[in-house]
């Protein structure tokens, strides 16, 4: 079989560090006494809790609900009781709280009913909405729920479905067990997506240092019968990046203002594969996760392991060894510390890295920018990271944007070349954090204007029509005064009278209507005040508005007093 | 617990090791210098850094830098060699101290330091002197004077006079002169005759310093340090020009290989052009630049009043390089037509 691939530039050769954790075969960790699930573990919006403390749940129980499209649902990874829903600190950088379901185990794992489907027989929104309701995400890390991309778009026809199994990130091996172990899996879920989207061909990229891999899944590929292409690609980082990948196996360059289906193109990694197809055929839905432990450690390896199992107790499975300074969750070109060995596993979490000083030694000092272009030659999005650093440096953001900030995929190879040891992907996150807050805050101002010019619209309407209203009055008293020339039918005269108040109520449902919508505008358009609280904050406000409604009550008796200190609130909140 | 960023991981590479590389390209072009035209470059070397890494401590100290990581940099120690294997060998101590310290002082620090010197500094070094001392800047020892090492330590220390006899000009500045003088009724293969002052190709021991730095260029360009763009270009630049005006007319014109072998050309292709400070940094923007300065400085070598001509080529090449940079920018990914 001859694939002829094509290259992307730029990219790195770090040492690859995977030999350790590719020893044992992928091990079942231990169910934990207490398991912390937070409902928000993907792209999109946050799930709603389904269930209450108190409430007993069975493994793969929905216990947050997709709250809408973009958005997957997350379950109980085993059988237990639910002892809180609550905010527990979430494996992120920042370290900060997020809502989360903590479950007490009972050691049973007792499922609760599982339904398999044929896929074929489904209607594909069918089979997405499965998916959704089954918490299947991207599992490469990116987590971005798979039923919203397994649409193709209605103009361009899909042409090439990619598969990544390339898995570039060095120490990283969890999918490299996973082709090697479930190949088959993999390639009845890729079926699966092949059946939804429909594309021509059906391209699976694995970097060739996984010989194994491959070989397997090209071994289960002939079990099935299937025509889909399993190519081993130069191992290169960032290789097994969505868009670099792409660009190996198809050719095709996706720019960051474009969507792969509008190529008639798109990718899933071959865990998310796995997932979807148990989802499917076995109605399990995402409640576990291999993840590598590797780094300073005295056993690397795979585990499958529970969302929600607490860091601290995967970690304890390795056994990390004594001079261990940090884990990083993830890989080590674009991982992060882990804050705090609380947070749980969740989908997002790949690898985890236990870190030495000798593994990873502190930088270097950073020194200026000689403008060598070794990053220019190292981006594989082929950008100027050098003249990028300058314009974050100086926060001229504009001049950023139009230098492609946002096409940068913060793979850090500009930082791993940089001589002057310069963090060139934090000056990058800063830069678009910074371009996102301004734009919101420019948003919001926007928003306010548009309220505002929509009142004195709406004031300078009222005025007219009270101006008309009374004129109309007016004249009307002026025909009463005047005697009737001649005995006319009192019809006519009569009937312009309900006429009136016909045209007097509608006018006022008008601006009854006109308020409520200005109302909706404004809550619309202010949700941030009361958007993220913390549970604490929203109980504090309701009791707080249970105390202010005996007052309102009161006040609306005076409804001018009212309107003029609700006046006077808008004035300060300006 | 060290705080680090990602990626966890780096190349082992910093400013320093850069640096010290081009320093080791240098060496060949350097051991040819000193053997066939006396010891008194290596003096002139060892000057220069005491001048640069001084200034560069000054400068670092006046502005509360830590002296440590930028004076280990060699930044400071690349500019000096350069200085000094771009002025005569037998200029007095106090010029290339001038030279050096202007280079290091406002060329580089009075701009902002490593990194944001519009110029290069060595050039600057070299047009600054050539301006102001032109006749101490244009007298270089002729090959043939086989001045000892004493010799040579009591002129550039000013400890003897300063005898015509062990001053002279540049083959490329002879060559200049000859035909000058000669008006219509000499050649250059007549000029280039004398075996004295030239060899094969082009000066006669010249040729041979300026096949060490082309050996070095080779080894930075196989070390990844350097990129091709910049010297092709240059030494295209100068072979296009120089190549049609010969081929126009051989007895008054040199051929391209004398000029590619003569004066600044070898330097200045692998190690003044290569500047990534001062040069442009798009792939067509680093053609651009290279290819006009080996025009440019054929043009001022040759019909020029300065013997050579690369500095000057550079520094107006160096004020081009934002304009150039912003019309070259390279499409991104996605973004190809």
């Amino acid at each position: 079989m001859l694939q002829r691939l094509f290259k992307f530039k730029g990219g790195v050769k770090p040492a690859t560090n995977k030999a350790p954790s590719v020893q044992a075969p992928i091990r079942i960790a231990p169910i934990p006494p207490r398991l912390v699930v937070p409902l928000h573990q993907s792209i999109g919006g946050q799930p709603t809790p389904l269930v209450e403390v108190g409430d007993r749940v069975l493994k793969g129980q929905r216990i947050g609900a997709a709250d809408k499209w973009v958005s997957a649902a997350v379950h109980a990874p085993t059988s237990g009781t639910v002892i809180a829903v609550e905010e527990r600190v979430a494996a992120h950088p920042s370290g900060l709280p997020t809502l989360s379901v903590v479950i007490e185990t009972d050691g049973q794992d007792a499922w609760i009913e599982r339904h398999s489907f044929d896929h074929a027989s489904l209607e594909p929104e069918r089979v997405r909405e499965i998916l959704r309701d089954s918490g299947v995400v991207g599992l490469g890390g990116a987590v971005f729920p798979s039923h919203v991309k397994l649409t193709p778009a209605a103009s361009v026809p899909m042409d090439e479905l990619v598969i990544n199994g390339a898995e570039c990130e060095p120490f990283m091996t969890c999918d490299d067990l996973l082709m090697r172990e479930r190949a088959e899996g993999i390639v009845r879920g890729v079926a699966i997506f092949r059946d939804l989207l429909r594309p021509k061909r059906v391209l699976i990229g694995i970097e060739d240092n996984k010989p194994e891999a491959v070989a397997a899944m090209q071994a289960a590929v002939e079990a099935l019968g299937e025509n889909f292409e399993v190519v081993a690609v130069p191992t290169r980082y960032p290789a097994g990046g969505a868009k670099q990948l792409i660009r190996v196996l198809t050719g095709k360059e996706v720019p960051a203002s474009k969507r792969s289906p509008e190529m008639g193109v798109q990718c899933f990694n071959v865990a998310t594969a796995y997932s979807a197809w148990r989802a499917i055929a076995f109605g399990e839905p995402v409640i576990s996760r291999i993840v590598t432990l590797t780094g300073n450690v005295e056993q690397p390896g795979n585990w499958e392991i529970l969302l929600g199992t607490p860091m601290q107790e995967v970690i304890a499975l390795a056994g990390p060894k004594a001079d261990t300074n940090r884990f990083v969750m993830g890989g080590p070109m674009m991982g992060f510390d882990l804050p705090d060995l609380s947070a749980p596993v969740v989908k997002a979490t790949n690898c985890i890295i236990a870190g030495s000083p000798a593994l990873f030694p502190p930088p270097a000092p950073e020194m200026p920018c000689i403008r060598c272009g070794a990053c220019a030659l190292a981006c594989p999005h082929e950008l100027q990271p050098f003249e990028l650093y300058w314009f974050s440096r100086s926060r001229n953001f504009g001049k950023a944007q139009e230098y492609n900030l946002f096409d940068c995929i913060e793979c850090g190879c500009c930082s791993y070349v940089c001589p002057s040891h310069i963090p060139l992907v934090q000056y990058f996150r800063f830069a678009k954090s910074e371009i996102w807050s301004r734009e919101r805050d420019k948003n919001m101002a926007d928003a306010a204007k548009a309220r505002f010019e929509f009142r004195n619209e709406r004031d300078e309407r009222e005025k007219a029509e009270k101006a008309e209203r009374l004129a109309k009055a007016a004249a009307a008293k002026a025909a009463e005064k005047k005697p009737a020339p001649a005995e006319t039918p009192p019809a006519p005269a009569e009937a312009p009278a309900p006429q009136t108040v016909d045209a007097e109520a509608a006018k006022k449902a008008a601006i009854a209507a006109a308020m409520e919508r200005a109302r909706l505008q404004r809550e619309a358009a202010q949700p941030k005040n009361t958007d993220g609280l913390t549970i604490a904050q929203r109980k504090e406000i309701a009791e707080i508005e249970k105390r202010r409604a005996p007052l309102q009550a009161q006040q609306q008796t005076t409804p001018n007093a009212d309107a003029a200190q609700t006046q006077n609130s808008q004035k300060d909140q300006q | 617990m060290d705080f680090i960023t990602p990626p966890y991981l780096t190349q082992n590479v910093s400013v320093r090791r850069v640096m010290l590389q081009v320093l080791a390209a240098l060496i060949p072009g350097i051991a040819a210098y000193a053997w066939l035209l006396g010891p008194a470059v290596l003096m002139q070397i060892a000057i220069a850094t005491a001048t640069a890494l001084l200034a560069e401590a000054a400068m670092l100290k006046l502005q509360d830098k830590p002296l440590g990581p930028f004076l280990g940099d060699g930044s400071a120690i690349v500019t000096a060699w350069l200085i000094a294997l771009a002025f005569p060998p037998l200029a007095p101590w106090w010029l290339i101290v001038v030279g050096t310290a202007f280079a290091i002082v406002v060329a580089k620090h009075l701009y902002g330091g490593l990194g944001q010197n519009p110029f290069n500094p060595a050039m600057i070094a070299f047009a600054v002197c050539i301006v102001s001392f032109p006749a101490l800047m244009s007298q270089w020892p002729p090959i043939n004077a086989q001045a000892n090492f004493v010799d040579q330590l009591a002129l550039v220390f000013g400890q003897s006079p300063r005898l015509d006899a062990l001053s002279g000009a540049t083959p490329l500045d002879a060559l200049k002169t000859a035909l000058k003088l000669g008006e219509g009724s000499t050649s250059v293969a007549t000029v280039t005759a004398d075996a004295a002052v030239f060899g094969r190709i082009a000066g006669h021991g010249w040729e041979w310093v300026a096949a060490g730095y082309l050996l070095g260029g080779i080894w930075l360009w196989g070390r990844k340090v350097i990129g091709w763009h910049v010297s092709m270009s240059f030494l295209a630049g100068m072979t296009l020009i120089s190549g049609a005006l010969w081929l126009w007319n051989p007895a008054h014109f040199a051929n391209p290989l004398f000029h590619l072998f003569s004066g600044g050309s070898m330097l200045g292709a692998f190690f003044i052009v290569t500047d990534p400070v001062s040069g442009c940094t798009t792939p067509r923007g680093k053609l651009i630049f290279g290819f006009s300065a080996g025009l440019l400085a054929y043009l001022i070598r040759v019909f020029g009043g300065y013997p050579d001509g690369v500095a000057f080529a550079v520094l107006l090449l160096n004020l081009c390089v934002p304009i150039i940079d912003l019309y070259t920018q390279p499409p991104i990914f996605g973004m190809k037509k």
